[in-house]
């Protein structure tokens, strides 16, 4: 039963990793701009010539 | 075969099928002259043209097969660009604009003119392939905003903004960079707030489902106080750091004694924390925290939301004014060439160099030249004015004319135009704020809630002091007004969404508040009630014995001269005259080109000019009357054109007077209906304008409007006078364009920018309207009462869930489940009635969408013959 005692914290230790890495992206502007990316990874990389960046 | 090929093969084949020869930029129909007879790619325009071998010289045509992809067929031809970009090399811009990044990198954000889509994202991110030193280029398509990175010993930034040019997008300085960064900046506190009360609502929710059991069929002692302890550290975790912002409204509405929802937010979050905390230290159950939790993280998105979507309006209206001139024309001390130099590197005392065309930068006073100014911007006069050596003129009017140098005087805050628009901060900053009707209902609502509090504790306080207290608290947590909080913000959140598809931007919720019930609408007539440009009215020609038909204009004869004489003034009855002559002859048909020789132009009073050997002239009917006879029976037509409101004007053939044009300035074709729609819903409506009072007086006889609600010749400063003792009785709304209205519309309740305003206008006010017309205000009128009507349902049912929640509470019979069942269901209904209504619609008493170019008070013929 005393398992609660370790499981409970080691998921909100788990919880809080992931609102850190959260705040990280929003701090880095990942949020930013929600629309332009989306287009970008979907326009890029196609036709390029060799050589041509 | 590659997507570029496929992409012109298809406007080759849609050319070869057509007769009609589109342009291979941007398909619009090519004028007959300029197809290519090789059958190869022909052009609508220089523009196009040079966009094109841009792209195909530096391997971009797959920009083409892109744009199919992603748009619907609404594409603009390429602006022919030649707008000097040297400016962007100053110092003093760099200063100002430019950041230097690590490795000497600079960075600047420009407002790009034409990006509509997707292919846009990737033809400007190629910008490094098109200049070399260009390092990076971003765009992003919701600001229209692209972030230049470029090595400035291998570059300049002129080059790259040429670049950007030559590919199709103009580009201006963002002057707004720093306002939004900071937003930038808020944004991402506001979002990192949000998830971290998502987070921790979402873990006590977990924990609660525990504790519900626990309540149900027992728990053990430990698991209680391990499960009770961690979910009051995570809930108060919840209150303290992302719910931090309700106390802080609750704390500024206690010292400003206004009324605002975050009171009772702010009282029934702390009872149902207070409390909770309480039983758990007593080994109870009965704890709320997932409520709380659940609490914080919806009313903060909900806000989020609602910031959201104002942004947008904002946004959109900062790319409406970023087109605005940056720089002058400074004459070196020596006499030399004039140099352009940013706004912000002029001083008083220097001298400035300002074309013809041009809009003047400072307050200054002519030192050269001799030349008409269009002050209409500030002034709303229309007419424009002359001005010779001595003569002041201001920052913001247009050189129509003559090339002039101006002595600067005052420049940037100090100019007339600057002082207007400190004015216009200066009145935005005193307007009462509207005060939302939550906000009202929450002045009642905190004084009924803790007095039902008090009286349940009244009445159980005989029986037992701890049931008192308990269901005492139990009311001021269940009556926390979390749908009530949503209710506003959702209802306008779906409204401003649903606006802005009909081209209806919206800076505020306050505002639909504000417009829903009938005030006093106060209209400036040019550009609002007009279309702002003048264009022919009417066109009586003399019967001449040419023997051509009536009806339609000889295409030999006087509309080409004008339309070939004109083309060599600046004057803006003359672009009237010239369009005129462009709309009524086909260009195939006549060379509307021929160049006329020893023109005169007399500014004031007309131009004179000589095409295939005859002497024309047009000007002013006291002039030409000096210079040639008057045909028998065509004495009055000059006083009936005036009769009519119109500017007369007469075309003389060497020594006789042929013709003659009543220019004007004609009501949008939707002013009259929508003025009689905004007053069948009780709106009283006044034009307040800075025109002549008896053009102002004739504008409102055709609207329908009695003479004394039509004031004439208003400063900028006397409408501001206006609209404020108006302000004092009732809501009043202005609805304006120009410099002119500027500090009028920040005074009002609420104020609206028409199509086509200034900057100033924009700035100031609280709605614009990206379409042509006055129907957008009806349909704003409309929307807003229906949004306020979605309000008030959202709060009637938020009210309800309260209302039986009180109730239930005060006999005893709510718990914490049923608290975490009440509180969500009512915020999930009003945000199921809010999505689902309709709000903005195109209103049904006013016929259709306006087409401005069309003059609804044009005779049916136009070309009216006098016969003699």
């Amino acid at each position: 039963m005393s398992i609660l005692l370790i499981v409970l914290p080691l998921g909100l230790v788990l919880g809080a990793v992931g609102v850190v890495a959260f705040i990280w992206a929003a701090r880095q502007g990942q949020f930013d701009d929600l629309e332009t990316p989306a287009i970008r990874a979907v326009v890029d990389d196609d036709l390029h010539e060799p050589g041509v960046h | 075969m590659s997507a570029a090929d496929l992409g012109i093969q298809a406007a080759e084949r849609s050319a070869a099928a057509n007769p009609v020869t589109g342009c291979a930029h941007c398909g619009l129909p090519v004028p007959t002259g300029l197809v290519s007879p090789s059958g190869d790619a022909s052009f609508c325009c220089e523009g196009c043209r040079s966009v094109y071998e841009v792209l195909h010289g530096c391997g971009l045509e797959q920009y083409y097969a892109l744009r199919a992809a992603t748009t619907d067929g609404e594409v603009t031809p390429a602006p022919a660009v030649a707008h000097a970009l040297d400016y962007l090399d100053d110092p003093a811009f760099a200063e100002e604009h430019v950041k230097v990044r690590d490795g000497g990198i600079h960075e600047v954000e420009l407002h790009l003119e034409s990006v509509h889509c997707a292919a846009c994202v990737w033809l400007v991110e190629r910008l490094p392939q098109v200049v070399p030193g260009v390092i990076e280029a971003r765009l992003s398509l919701a600001t229209r905003t692209a972030t230049l990175r470029w090595d400035p010993e291998r570059t300049r930034l002129s080059t790259a903004a040429r670049g950007l040019a030559r590919l199709g997008y103009p580009a201006h300085p963002a002057r707004d960079a720093d306002v939004r960064a900071a937003r930038r900046r808020e944004d991402r506190s506001t979002m990192i707030r949000i998830a971290v009360a998502g987070a921790l609502a979402g873990n006590v929710m977990l924990l609660a489902f525990a504790l519900y059991g626990g309540h149900l069929h027992g728990m053990a002692d430990l698991h209680k106080h391990l499960f009770g302890g961690v979910s009051a550290g995570l809930a108060g975790l919840a209150l303290v750091w992302p719910g931090r912002v309700f106390f802080r409204g609750a704390m500024a509405s206690i010292r400003t004694r206004r009324p605002h929802l975050d009171l009772p937010i702010a009282i029934g979050l702390t009872a149902g924390y207070g409390w909770s905390l309480w039983e758990t230290i007593h080994g109870s159950l009965d704890v709320y925290y997932d409520v709380i939790g659940i609490l914080v993280f919806l009313l903060l998105l909900g806000r989020w939301i609602q910031s959201r979507q104002q942004r947008r309006g904002h946004d959109a209206v900062s790319m409406l004014f970023a087109v605005a001139p940056s720089t002058a024309r400074r004459l070196t001390a020596s006499g030399g060439r004039a140099d352009l130099i940013p706004l912000e590197a002029i001083e008083a005392g220097d001298l400035l160099e300002v074309r013809a065309g041009d809009t003047i930068p400072v307050d200054g006073t002519i030192r050269l030249g001799r030349t008409t100014v269009d002050e209409a911007m500030l002034t709303g006069e229309r007419d424009p004015i002359t001005a010779e050596i001595g003569a002041t003129v201001l920052a913001g009017t247009t050189n129509l004319s003559g090339h002039i140098e101006v002595e600067a005087v005052a420049t940037g805050d100090e100019t007339r135009a600057g002082r207007l628009m400190d004015l216009v901060r200066r009145s935005a900053e005193d307007r009462a704020p509207v005060v939302r009707r939550a906000d009202r209902l929450a002045a009642i609502f905190v004084p009924v809630v803790l007095g039902l509090a008090a009286l349940t504790i009244a009445i159980h306080w005989s029986n037992d002091p701890g049931t008192a207290i308990g269901r005492a608290m139990t009311l001021l947590i269940i009556s926390c007004p979390c749908a009530l909080g949503l209710a506003t913000p959702l209802a306008i959140i779906a409204a401003l969404g649903q606006a802005a598809r009909r081209r209806i931007l919206i800076t505020g919720g306050a505002a639909l508040e504000a417009l829903s019930h009938p005030g006093i609408i106060v209209l400036d007539k040019t550009g609002t009630l007009t279309a702002g440009r003048r264009r022919v009215v009417r066109w009586v020609e003399v019967d001449s014995a040419e023997g051509v038909d009536a009806g339609a204009p000889d295409p030999h004869g006087v509309l080409r001269a004008v339309a070939c004489l004109e083309r060599a003034s600046a004057h803006p009855i003359a672009a009237a005259l010239v369009a005129w002559g462009e709309e009524h002859i086909p260009s195939d048909a006549v060379d509307l080109h021929a160049a006329p020789t020893d023109v005169v132009e007399t500014t004031g009073l007309g131009i004179e000019g000589t095409i295939d050997g005859v002497r024309w002239r047009i000007g002013r009917p006291g002039w030409i009357s000096d210079h040639a006879r008057t045909p028998r029976g065509f004495e009055g037509r000059t006083d009936e054109l005036v009769d009519e409101g119109l500017s007369p004007l007469l075309v003389a053939r060497e020594d006789a007077i042929v013709a003659a044009i009543g220019v004007g300035d004609p009501l949008q074709p939707d002013a009259e209906a929508s003025i009689a729609a905004l007053v069948r819903r009780g709106w009283r409506c006044e034009i307040l304008s800075g025109d002549d009072p008896r053009v102002v007086r004739r504008a409102g006889e055709r609207l329908g409007l009695p003479t004394r609600r039509c004031r004439g010749g208003a400063t900028p400063e006397a409408k501001l006078e206006r609209v404020r003792r108006l302000a004092r009785r009732s809501t009043v709304v202005v609805v304006g364009d120009g410099v002119n209205d500027a500090a009028a519309l920040s005074a009002a309740t609420v104020g609206i920018a028409v199509h086509g305003g200034a900057e100033a206008s924009l700035r100031a006010a609280d709605v614009s309207l990206d379409r042509p017309g006055l129907t957008g205000v009806v349909e704003l009128v409309d929307g807003a009462a229906r949004t306020v009507g979605v309000i008030r349902r959202n709060l009637a049912v938020s009210l309800g869930y309260n209302v039986v929640g009180v109730g239930l509470a005060m006999v005893g019979l709510i718990d914490p489940i049923v608290a975490a069942i009440l509180m969500p269901a009512s915020s999930l209904t009003v945000i199921t009635l809010s999505y689902r209504s309709r709000t903005f619609a195109a209103p049904d008493d006013v016929a259709g969408e306006a087409e401005p170019l069309e003059a609804p008070d044009r005779p049916t013929g136009p070309f009216v013959r006098a016969v003699t």
